[in-house]
């Protein structure tokens, strides 16, 4: 398993789980992957820690976890892949699977929003960051904002930036985040900039409802178009209010920007020491879309989460699971492992 | 003054900050599902009074938000109070209270 994420961790469990040796490579110095950054998780609110616990059941004790290992080198012999790292251990495995994971968007990419420039700009990850040390949310020069925009789709959406996806789990993480603020400080106006709002999931039109009716959170349909710096380091936006079909202009003293996925650069590297398909979006590419989902286009190399597409918690655990099934079969050899679908797409 | 063949423009933009929103809150105070508006238009397309003149509940309600009063004492007194739009609308706006509403706190 390459990539100590919720996806790696949650696959390696349920193969070591039918007795299968597992080894898990990751390269930081915890498992984890982006779950160790968010603090609270749509919809339920939820400590992300409650769900790194659960999935460390399964992980301690029944899988061979290797960290701070960085994978060099990975070739094939025979029927083995022989994975090699900088500490110079190689490991030899029957199967592979590849969960690497995404990386998010550079914000500075899209200079016209001022990150990086203007000190009132940050991240949707650095305000994560802000709850997670639990100290007031503050501007730069630490006062509680009066204001708050959340701008949408940043880094998604864009062919501008190259990304024309959509990042599935920004519109609910905005209000979830909007939520959050208003929590801990009710005083605080919060302007949402949106071009569609995708609450798809079981609960987030519920969550939406619950922002607007007992938050008081606001919702501007409209995208950025350019945001600059006042004289007192708010941050003033344009943009179209298409409701009302005219443009707005709007000083808020906090701004956030929700960041998308990309593909990791671990993705993009293990991608190549084996081989494996990019798709249009250079995310991994699955066999097929519909059925072949966990299968690359290299025998005996699997793929789980995130580094397929923009995928949610329960998505990449879903489909976790969905993989160590599909390395059972393929390594006992059961016919439905041989299954192939006309027009793979 | 003499007629140079131009004029001033009257700026269009919606100077979200220099906008009082008071009348807007006083309506939010009286009329709570007024929050719960997502501009679907419903409202809009089943009203009667909407399909014969430029009356639209839904761009009342947007506009209020951003605190563009214009027009607005006008266009509520268009609205028969019927109701039909309160059995359509998603989010269980109220819409006729708010009607109401609007006309209480502007003038
Ligand atoms: C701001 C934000 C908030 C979010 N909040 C929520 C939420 O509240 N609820 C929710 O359901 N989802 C949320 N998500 C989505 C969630 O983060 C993803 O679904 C999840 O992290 C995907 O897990 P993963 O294991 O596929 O990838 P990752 O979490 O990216 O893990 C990949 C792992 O692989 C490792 N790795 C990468 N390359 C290598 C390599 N070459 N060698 C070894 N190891 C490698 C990485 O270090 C990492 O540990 C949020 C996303 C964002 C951007
Ligand atoms: S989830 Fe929402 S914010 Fe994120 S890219 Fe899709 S539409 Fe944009
Ligand atoms: S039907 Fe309801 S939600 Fe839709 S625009 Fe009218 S008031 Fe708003
Ligand atoms: S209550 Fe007013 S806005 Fe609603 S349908 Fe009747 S006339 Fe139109």
């Amino acid at each position: 398993m390459i990539g100590g994420g919720i996806a790696g961790m949650e696959s390696s469990a349920h193969l070591a789980a039918m007795d299968y040796e597992v080894t898990l490579l990751e390269k930081d110095s915890r498992l984890g992957g982006k779950l160790l950054k968010w603090e609270r998780l749509f919809p339920t609110m939820r400590l992300g820690s409650e769900v790194l616990a659960f999935l460390n059941q399964g992980v301690e004790k029944h899988v061979a976890v290797h960290c701070n290992t960085e994978i060099t080198e990975i070739h094939r012999k025979a029927a083995a892949f022989h994975i090699h790292t900088a500490t110079g251990r190689t490991y030899e495995a029957d199967a592979v699977l590849v969960t690497t994971g995404y990386d998010l968007f550079d914000a500075r990419k899209k200079e016209e929003y001022g990150y990086g420039i203007y000190e009132n700009v940050i991240t949707s990850a650095e305000l994560e960051a802000m709850f997670a040390e639990g100290k007031p949310l503050h501007t730069a020069d630490g006062r509680i904002p009066k204001r708050m925009g959340f701008i949408h789709c940043v880094g998604s959406r864009d062919e501008k930036v190259g990304n024309v996806y959509c990042s599935k789990v920004c519109c609910v993480t905005a209000v979830k985040q909007a939520i959050e603020v208003k929590e801990k400080h009710p005083e605080t106006d919060i302007y949402c900039f949106y071009m569609d709002l995708r609450m798809y999931g079981m609960h987030f039109e519920a969550m939406y409802k619950q922002a607007q009716e007992k938050y008081g959170i606001n919702f501007i349909r409209g995208r950025l178009s350019e945001a600059c710096e006042n004289i007192d380091h708010s941050v003033l936006l344009k943009a179209e209010d298409t409701l009302s079909g005219r443009p707005l202009k709007m000083s808020v003293d906090l701004l956030v920007l929700m960041v998308g996925f990309i593909p990791s650069e671990g993705t993009k590297a293990v991608g190549k020491m084996l081989g494996l398909e990019f798709g249009v979006n250079r995310f991994f590419k699955t066999c097929d879309q519909h059925t072949l989902t966990n299968v690359s286009n290299v025998p005996g190399v699997f793929f789980a989460g995130a580094c397929t597409a923009p995928k949610t918690i329960t998505n990449s655990i879903t489909d976790a699971r969905a993989a160590a099934a599909t390395i059972a079969t393929y390594l006992e050899g059961k016919a439905i492992s041989a299954r192939t679908i006309e027009n793979q797409k | 003054m003499p007629d140079f063949g131009f004029k001033l423009q009257k700026d269009r933009q919606i100077d979200f900050d220099a906008n009082d929103r008071s009348a807007t809150r006083a309506i939010i105070e009286t009329e709570p599902t007024f929050r719960l508006c997502i501009a679907c238009g419903t409202c809009t397309a089943c009203c009667s009074a909407g399909n014969f003149t430029d009356f639209s509940l839904r761009r009342m309600i947007t506009g209020l938000k951003r605190g563009n009063y214009e027009g607005v004492r006008a266009m509520a007194d268009q609205c028969m109070l019927c109701g039909k739009c309160q059995m359509l609308c998603p989010r269980g706006v109220s819409t006729r209270k708010l009607v109401l509403a609007i006309r209480k706190h502007i003038r």
